[in-house]
């Protein structure tokens, strides 16, 4: 199951996050910065999926922007995996050059309307 | 007031802040803005308002203000604001907030709307954060659209479903009659949601498990569901790679594997899609191998046969070849899941493994590493080994301690000889001397005293180690032990296995000192130290004054523990001379101890034995003559070499043994500092010793006994006499030793002894000396019995005898009743 969401860039600054479980805000900003700082420390030659605490996380780069998803056990990573980048060909589509951070917040709050833990994946099939 | 600005320009705004602070600024001023003008009851801009709240809220500031605007926001007309009213419900609201269930009755309204977009939002909302009241109400609302023919519609009722099932599980019922017709929607969206229900509603309840298998025929549905998927040609809209939706498909797969597991007509229904989808998927995409890895998952967690397993294990190894390094973690990962059952296919990737050792991924290399571990057995022992020792020498420091702890292991399972075994376990105590678990010292002393011909080997080599360097305070409190014992065996230059070195008994005492001073060295250590240089005294024949030298400059050492001991080392020189050779003899070999036995046997530890008698030190004069009294008759005039003990009992407890393993812990020297239970000198070093021979040699225990002996069984010529000991440590242990002669004129051979006890008791059986009773009376099979008597009832016992005489099987059965009521109470 997912349970967290989270699109940060290099500088640490959150451009977004959605939880799927209650995390308290204060909780959050340290759990968002101990997340890009485990992901930013790792180099090229390492795997995308990190034991953080009792989740895994599995992070994808795409240039100045991290997508990381955290999840429990009993997700199989690499389908995560695959979904972030189903997630960016879907915001690509709709609304061209993901990695052009200008406001990204503004076109994904109009896409969170779809986004409910497993709704996700179907995020293409949407009329 | 001017219009309040856009959320576009809000973001640019804070995107132009330099620092926190700056950020933190601007974002109150707007705050303050958006409160104003909530007070104002602005109802156009609201909206606009609420959404930059959202995003400030996503930056981590606090925007509970904004909760009653989301609900104006709800109950509005518009779509729009409906839309940002719904967002921000799910962002800001949850439980734990009263205001939710105002949501409810909107919801519910709009549950019933004519726009389907708006039935889509309530549905999302209501399944994001829908508290368990609201789902109780709105329940029934969601069951009817997921009847509905919308697909848009029935697949977000289908995901509120799931919310609904997880906040209140007994609702199940009441979705079930309308899962019947999911599966054969044709729309993938639908399909999705849909056996992600059925997933939720067979996790949380066997019986809907149980009817799904059985009733519904899930499975052939399943099965259908996905052949489709890959039978179909290029279906652009759910094409990702070249491989047709592959979420859907690992979602089927993993229902899949709920519904195989544990049952055998499901997993035969879905082994040869199981197949199919394993060969033929692309596996050039990371999309195929994600396929390919919930398909492994599945066929390991189903009854599948055995083809199917092997067809998976080779998959897994192909995994590991592969360049990707996320593959190769989850290969790992998944294998280290199956070791256990399909041991014999993974030793087959056991090369790729080790490799993975040297990979440059954390988390790759932790994995296989316990792999590893998991693979040594006694063929490969040798060479997986040299790899572990490598690794051991090359890996990250929050490794070392596990991989130290699990070559001990493997080490102590599989060694081909006591001499590898030592070795390698100096070879870990170098290389990564400070991160061993401290309970492996204790554990290491035992072995060490275990292999007595490796004695003299294993000090010169550890009085090597030490010599350079006593940092690593693992090594050194080893050494330090070894030293105390072996001392002497090192100062003759003894060492068959190796080229004796030359070393004198001062040298000793002055690495033992060095240790004693330096400043890295721990308090528990020092303590080691000191009493190795304690036993010397005995061992050492030249240096005994400069030994109590020594021992009373410490007496006064600030170190409290230090101090106790060197004061009671003092009067053991002083006063209690006459005793000291026999207090600091050699330690005989002690039984394996096993931690996991469920046993109600006291704590061998000896300090806790006299705690009891004992006060706070010092140790006043009276309170050790009386323990040294005791010790003395039971030490009565024995010899003083090393007590080689003899076969039944030297060997490591068999099976079921655990539980009547008297040593309790093999704290030695090293326990005084833990448990700060003071005990008088003779205690401190020799307790195992003392109590181990109470407890496993019988020769020792003559003296104390005083039980007499009975003949158990006499029939046929064959006479089998019970001999009693009772364990000083454990009043509930009854040692009983066989002797089984036999009067006739042929010998009987393949003599076993079996014993049965009531279920109250509980027997161990060690290996009897030998399998023929000589004829004539000319010899006699031991064979010794523990019994654990904790209830102190009266001792029964059945016994079976099988042997082989005069060309015939002979068996016999009989009953022991006769027991003399002291080897019981």
């Amino acid at each position: 199951m997912i349970k967290f969401f989270l699109m940060v860039n290099k500088q640490g600054q959150t451009r977004l996050s959605k939880y799927y479980e209650h995390v308290d805000i204060n909780k959050r900003t340290l759990l968002e910065t101990e997340v890009i700082k485990s992901c930013l420390s790792r180099s090229n030659e390492q795997c995308s999926f990190i034991e953080y605490k009792d989740f895994k996380l599995i992070y994808r780069q795409y240039a100045a922007l991290f997508i990381v998803v955290g999840v429990n056990d009993t997700e199989n990573e690499m389908a995560i995996y695959e979904f972030i980048h189903n997630f960016v060909e879907v915001l690509d589509e709709y609304f061209s050059r993901v990695e052009h951070h200008l406001p990204p917040f503004f076109f994904v709050l109009n896409v969170q309307r779809k986004f409910s833990s497993n709704e996700l994946r179907k995020c293409r099939n949407d009329p | 007031m001017p219009a309040p600005i856009r959320l576009r320009e809000l973001i640019r705004t804070i995107r132009t802040a330099r620092t926190q602070a700056e950020e933190r600024e601007m974002i109150q001023k707007e705050c303050a803005a958006i409160r104003s003008s909530f007070r104002e009851e602005d109802n156009t801009y609201r909206c606009r308002n609420v959404a930059k709240l959202l995003y400030m809220h996503m930056l981590g500031y606090p925007a509970h203000f904004g909760q009653l605007e989301c609900l104006k926001l709800i109950a509005s007309q518009k779509f729009t604001d409906k839309r940002i009213g719904y967002l921000g419900a799910m962002l800001l609201l949850d439980e734990r907030q009263d205001v939710h269930l105002l949501m409810t009755n909107c919801i519910k309204n709009d549950l019933n709307h004519s726009t389907q977009f708006v039935q889509g939002l309530a549905l999302c909302t209501l399944g994001c954060m829908g508290s368990s009241e609201m789902c109780r109400d709105l329940a029934g609302e969601v069951e009817k659209l997921l009847k509905t023919s919308n697909s848009y519609l029935r697949k977000k009722a289908a995901l509120c479903a799931v919310h609904v099932i997880r906040k209140v599980p007994e609702l199940m019922e009441m979705f079930l009659p309308a899962t019947k017709n999911l599966l054969n929607e044709k729309n993938h969206g639908v399909l999705h949601t849909s056996v992600v229900l059925l997933t939720e509603m067979c996790e949380r309840s066997p019986d809907m498990l149980a009817h799904f298998r059985k009733n519904e025929k899930l499975v052939p549905q399943l099965v259908r569901i996905l052949k489709n998927l890959i039978m179909s040609g290029y279906s652009p809209e759910h094409d990702v790679s070249g491989i047709s939706d592959p979420f859907l498909q690992v979602r089927i797969l993993r229902l899949l594997r709920i519904l195989g597991r544990n049952d055998d007509d499901s997993s035969e229904a879905m082994n040869d899609i199981l197949a199919q989808v394993a060969t033929n998927t692309e596996t050039s995409k990371n999309v195929g191998n994600a396929i390919l890895y919930e398909t492994v998952l599945t066929i390991m967690d189903i009854k599948s046969e055995s083809g199917l397993r092997v067809l998976a294990i080779n998959i897994l190894g192909r995994f590991l070849l592969n360049n990707d390094k996320n593959i190769r973690y989850v290969a790992l990962t998944s294998l280290l899941k199956t070791v256990q059952t399909d041991h014999n296919a993974v030793q087959r990737h056991r090369s790729t493994i080790v490799d993975c050792l040297k990979d440059l991924d954390v988390s790759i290399k932790r994995r296989a590493m316990e792999l590893s571990f998991a693979l040594v057995n006694g063929n490969n022992i040798r060479g997986m080994m040299k790899e572990l020792l490598y690794f051991l020498d090359s890996c990250e420091p929050e490794f070392k301690a596990d991989c130290a702890s699990g070559i001990f292991l493997a080490a102590e399972k599989y060694a081909p000889s006591k001499r590898w075994h030592i070795d390698t376990i100096m070879r870990v105590l170098t290389t990564a001397g400070s991160y061993v678990r401290d309970d492996a010292v204790p554990n290491l002393i035992q072995l060490i005293t275990n292999s007595v011909e490796m004695h003299a080997y294993t000090v010169q080599r550890l009085y090597k180690a030490i010599l350079g360097d006593y940092s690593q305070q693992p090594l050194v409190q080893v050494a330090a032990w070894c030293i105390g014992e072996y001392g002497d065996l090192l100062v003759s230059g003894q060492c068959e296995e190796e080229e004796p070195i030359q070393v004198t008994e001062d040298e000793v005492l002055d690495i033992l000192e060095s240790v004693l001073i330096s400043n890295m060295s721990t308090s528990v250590t020092r303590g080691y130290a000191l009493t190795a240089i304690m036993k010397l005294s005995t061992r050492f024949t030249c240096t005994v004054n400069r030994i109590k030298k020594v021992v009373s400059i410490y007496g006064s050492s600030i170190d409290v523990e230090l101090q106790q001991r060197a004061v009671e080392y003092n009067a053991l020189f002083k006063k209690y001379d006459h005793m000291r050779s026999a207090l600091l003899e050699r330690m005989p070999v002690m039984e394996k101890v096993t931690t996991n036995g469920p046993t109600e046997i006291v704590q061998t530890n000896g300090e806790t034995e006299p705690a009891p008698l004992e006060t706070k030190p010092p140790p006043s004069g009276p309170q050790p003559t009386s323990q040294a009294n005791d010790l003395l008759d039971l030490l009565g005039g024995n010899d003083i070499t090393p007590v080689i003990p003899t076969a039944p009992t030297s060997k490591p407890a068999s099976a079921g043994g655990e539980l009547l393993d008297l040593l309790g812990d093999i704290n030695l020297t090293g326990a005084p500092a833990t448990a700060p239970t003071p005990a008088p000198v003779p205690q401190i070093s020799q307790p195992p010793f003392l109590l181990d021979g109470l407890s496993s040699q019988p020769l020792f225990n003559d003296i104390a006994a005083g039980i007499p002996s009975i003949t158990a069984y006499s029939k046929n010529g064959l006479k089998i006499e019970f001999t009693f000991e009772r364990s000083n440590t454990n009043p509930s242990v009854t040692v009983i030793t066989i002797q089984a002669s036999n009067s006739t004129e042929l010998d009987m051979t393949d003599f076993v002894f079996q014993a049965a006890v009531p279920k109250t008791f509980q027997l161990q059986l060690l290996s009897p000396s030998s399998s023929i009773v000589p004829a004539f009376n000319t010899g006699t099979i031991t064979q010794v019995i523990k019994v654990l008597n904790p209830q102190k009832q009266q001792l029964r016992m059945r016994i079976k005898l099988t042997y082989n005489h005069k060309g015939s099987a002979m068996q016999d059965l009989a009953e022991v009743n006769n027991f003399p009521p002291q080897s019981w109470q």
